[in-house]
């Protein structure tokens, strides 16, 4: 079952990952944080309460792969080309109202995007403690939820910079030389895909 | 008794919005994996399995697909937990 995510019979599943697999998931997942930032926690003398009443940015990120987490809530893939469907609207409105979505919405999803993370960074912790080479991963139904989310989020932040393309080839990245240098990180996007499509699986009944 | 009422809840707070319903889009993109688009569509809208598995197809397919409908805040939580998921999503009002 090397390399893939098995139904444990009673909601959760199981991996068998070695301690190459364990430090690369680890890795990847602490960049992710890193990515992502650090939490909206209140600083040294600041008051604690205030953080619950901050609100959060009203421009998106300016990193495409931040970009790609934290969309804008009312401009689609048209809106810059000024696409099909959306004339009926001024394209400064749609950028008012996913600044003001975003305020509201983005430091809680940055929240969650965090805690799903940071539950997989414990997880693999949890399994080198007393791994010898190796160890079996076992999940419950909702820490396969939270490796779902992250597992997806590393693929889009690092598909984005692959700039990953939809055709059967990924816009030829899928047939890198060896001594390309994006070919690790492009074996790394295809292992997360093949990781996250037998987790699904698992929740998929 | 009486209490002293703000000037401001004299006034009317908003205008309210023609009866227009909204939408929520998912765009496709080329990293999301067509079976965690479906299994999104099954947990989070509590769709069946041949009804998320058509849309996600109307996704990949055309590029886009109205997942659900409803009032503006619906739509915006919507939009967020689709954001949560990882799925780009987002709001219109249907014209």
């Amino acid at each position: 079952m090397a390399g893939s995510f098995e139904a444990t019979g009673d909601g959760g599943a199981a991996i068998a990952l070695d301690e190459v697999e364990i430090s690369i998931l680890r890795s990847l997942a602490v960049q992710l944080l890193e990515l992502i930032g650090p939490g909206e926690e209140p600083a040294e003398g600041e008051d604690p309460l205030a953080a619950l009443f901050a609100e959060g940015p009203s421009e998106p990120p300016s990193d495409p792969a931040l970009a790609r987490l934290f969309p804008d809530a009312y401009r689609g893939p048209d809106a810059e080309a000024g696409g099909p469907g959306d004339e009926a609207v001024p394209n400064e409105d749609l950028r008012t109202a996913s600044a003001d979505f975003r305020r509201f919405t983005e430091n809680d999803l940055r929240a969650r995007k965090r805690e799903d993370a940071l539950a997989v960074v414990r997880a693999l912790d949890a399994l080198t403690a007393h791994g010898e080479g190796g160890a079996v991963l076992t999940l419950t139904r909702a820490q396969s939820q939270q490796w779902l989310g992250t597992l997806n989020d590393l693929r889009l932040a690092i598909g984005t910079r692959l700039e990953v393309s939809d055709d059967d080839d990924g816009g030829g990245l899928y047939s890198l030389p060896d001594e390309d240098p994006r070919k690790p990180m492009v074996m790394a996007y295809l292992w997360l895909g093949a990781l996250q499509e037998t987790l699904v699986e698992t929740l998929l009944d | 008794m009486e209490i002293e009422r703000p000037e401001s809840s004299e006034q009317p707070i908003e205008v309210p919005e023609p009866d227009v319903p909204w939408a929520t889009v998912v765009h496709n993109d080329p990293v999301n994996l067509m079976s965690y688009v479906t299994y999104v569509f099954q947990s989070y809208f509590g769709y069946p399995k041949d009804k998320a598995k058509k849309l996600m197809m109307d996704v990949h397919h055309k590029g886009r697909a109205v997942v659900s409908t409803g009032s503006r805040e619906e739509m915006e939580r919507d939009v967020q937990a689709m954001h949560g998921y990882g799925l780009w999503a987002t709001l219109t009002q249907d014209r």
